[in-house]
């Protein structure tokens, strides 16, 4: 139900009601854009958005992602070095 | 899709299913004696079981499934009450597809349908909006339902219809909040719960401090998750750092996505357009005091409670579950959907018994879907 999927506003279809055409997954879509609305609607062409049973509800924040792919990425390096680790202790410990 | 397949990278899965065992190990959480983790929202109950993260983690790690799925949630009294609606003379009921099979105590909307009602499916309020500007000589009413993911295109819509001056608009609203059930379960002194994932879509709307009180007066930890595996996955590796290094916070795993306070608009128009009823029904859980929501005055126009007289006051309530069904346990989390007596016999996805084997994300519909009916049939 509270499914919402990442949709990109790509036109201003009407102003008054505050509609924009949003693509999402290649499929196009009128959705309400009220929620994201900060601004002049113009500025909101090319942003990308959650959409949920067309509203687009929140801005995707870009930095965001980063920082959270950021902690990932640390997080498979560090993975990397404890497997080197165990490798090395392996190596000291094998028996010839 | 944006930031679909960046979160659903393996290698980046392992790194962290590696990190999750090691923090799991050092809290000492075993198969026997697991650490709890509640899954707050059903659409993270349904990527759990999708992507098998609940086979990947460590052992030590079980998920118990929220309450967080609105049809599953839905009493069979309110369904009936829409089903009333829908058979009024007159009558469009516009609905989401999930509500369609939720059984009544007489019969679903799907089967109020094929006995001739004008029930028509549609994704968003706005189209239903849209069928009342298209048949002025109808009542076109819609089946309002959710959480606060949402309760703003409802109450949006709502505006909308005022300021265009319809008529034959109304909705009957079933919206619910998610911070009130949390408090009931974790009043519940049966349950035993070590930490949440919270929901990514609600938490857009009405930010994190909502849950301030899990942290501060439970003492409990939650991190608030996206729907990626890896989303998941992260927030898990959260709250179990959180209890190995003795804290209880509320973290914010799904940044991009939900800002600290929420979205000020929705905001606004769930604040415009309803009110708090003084409690409201849950399956399986019962009333929970200031948990749904209904229209204000200012907007009685566009309730179709108002409109019908039907709903809460309007008569005799029955608070009643189809015999053999255990849904009210299955969704406290003190029984496994597959414990149940009629899970795969009497109640499949096809022929649901209890409302938890509705909608893809109940749990007992997800058990089934990805793995439950293989274990139904061993």
């Amino acid at each position: 139900m509270c499914l919402g999927i990442p949709g990109r506003i790509i036109a201003i279809t009407d102003a008054t009601r505050l509609m924009a055409m949003a693509e999402v997954s290649g499929v196009r879509r009128e959705v309400n854009v009220a929620c994201i609305a900060d601004g002049p609607l113009e500025g909101l062409i090319g942003e990308w958005a959650l959409i949920h049973v067309g509203f687009a509800m929140s801005r995707i924040d870009a930095d965001e992602a980063e920082k959270t792919l950021e902690a990932l990425r640390d997080l498979g390096e560090a993975q990397e070095a404890l497997e080197a680790m165990a490798e090395g202790q392996r190596a000291l410990e094998a028996n010839p | 899709m944006k930031y679909a397949t960046e979160f659903r990278d393996p290698k980046a899965a392992k790194a962290v299913l590696a990190a999750i065992a090691r923090t799991a190990d050092a809290i000492g959480a075993t198969r026997e004696k697991p650490v709890h983790i509640m899954e707050i929202c059903g659409g993270h109950t349904h990527a759990i079981f999708r992507y098998g993260l609940d086979k990947l983690v460590h052992e030590g790690v079980e998920f118990i499934h929220g309450p967080g799925c609105p049809v599953c949630v839905l009493p069979m009294s309110r369904v009936d009450e829409c089903v009333e609606i829908a058979e009024r003379p007159g009558v469009i009921l516009t609905t989401f597809g999930d509500a369609m099979r939720v059984p009544g105590t007489k019969r679903s909307l799907l089967q109020a349908k094929a006995a001739g009602a004008d029930i028509r499916m549609v994704y968003s309020p706005l189209d239903a909006l849209e069928l009342a500007r298209r048949n002025p000589d109808r009542e076109v009413v819609f089946f309002g339902l959710g959480f606060e993911t949402t309760t703003p295109s409802t109450a949006l819509s709502i505006q909308q219809a005022a300021r265009e001056g319809l008529t034959n608009f109304s909705v009957f609203c079933n919206h619910i909040t998610v911070p009130e059930p949390i408090k009931a379960l974790l009043d519940d002194p049966d349950m035993l719960l070590d930490g949440f994932i919270g929901p990514g879509h609600v938490s857009m709307v009405i930010g994190t401090h909502p849950y301030d009180f899990i942290a501060r007066d439970y003492g409990k930890p939650i991190a608030v998750a996206g729907f990626e595996p890896l989303d998941l996955l992260q927030s898990v590796l959260m709250v179990l750092r959180q209890i190995a290094e003795g804290r209880a916070e509320v973290e914010n795993q799904y940044a991009r996505v939900v800002p600290e306070h929420g979205n000020p608009v929705s905001l606004a128009a769930i604040e415009d357009v309803y009110e708090r009823r003084p409690s409201f029904e849950w399956r399986g859980l019962g009333e929970i005091d200031a948990s749904g929501l209904r229209i204000r005055e200012k907007y009685r126009a566009f309730d179709a409670e108002e409109k019908f007289g039907i709903g809460y006051g309007a008569g005799p309530r029955q608070v009643a579950e189809p015999e053999g069904c255990a849904c009210g346990a299955a969704m406290t989390g003190r029984i496994k959907p597959t414990a149940c007596p009629q899970f795969g016999r009497g109640c499949t996805p096809e022929m649901p018994l209890g409302a938890l084997m509705v909608s893809s994300e109940g749990a007992c519909a997800a058990y089934w879907q990805y793995g439950g009916a293989r274990a139904a049939a061993e």
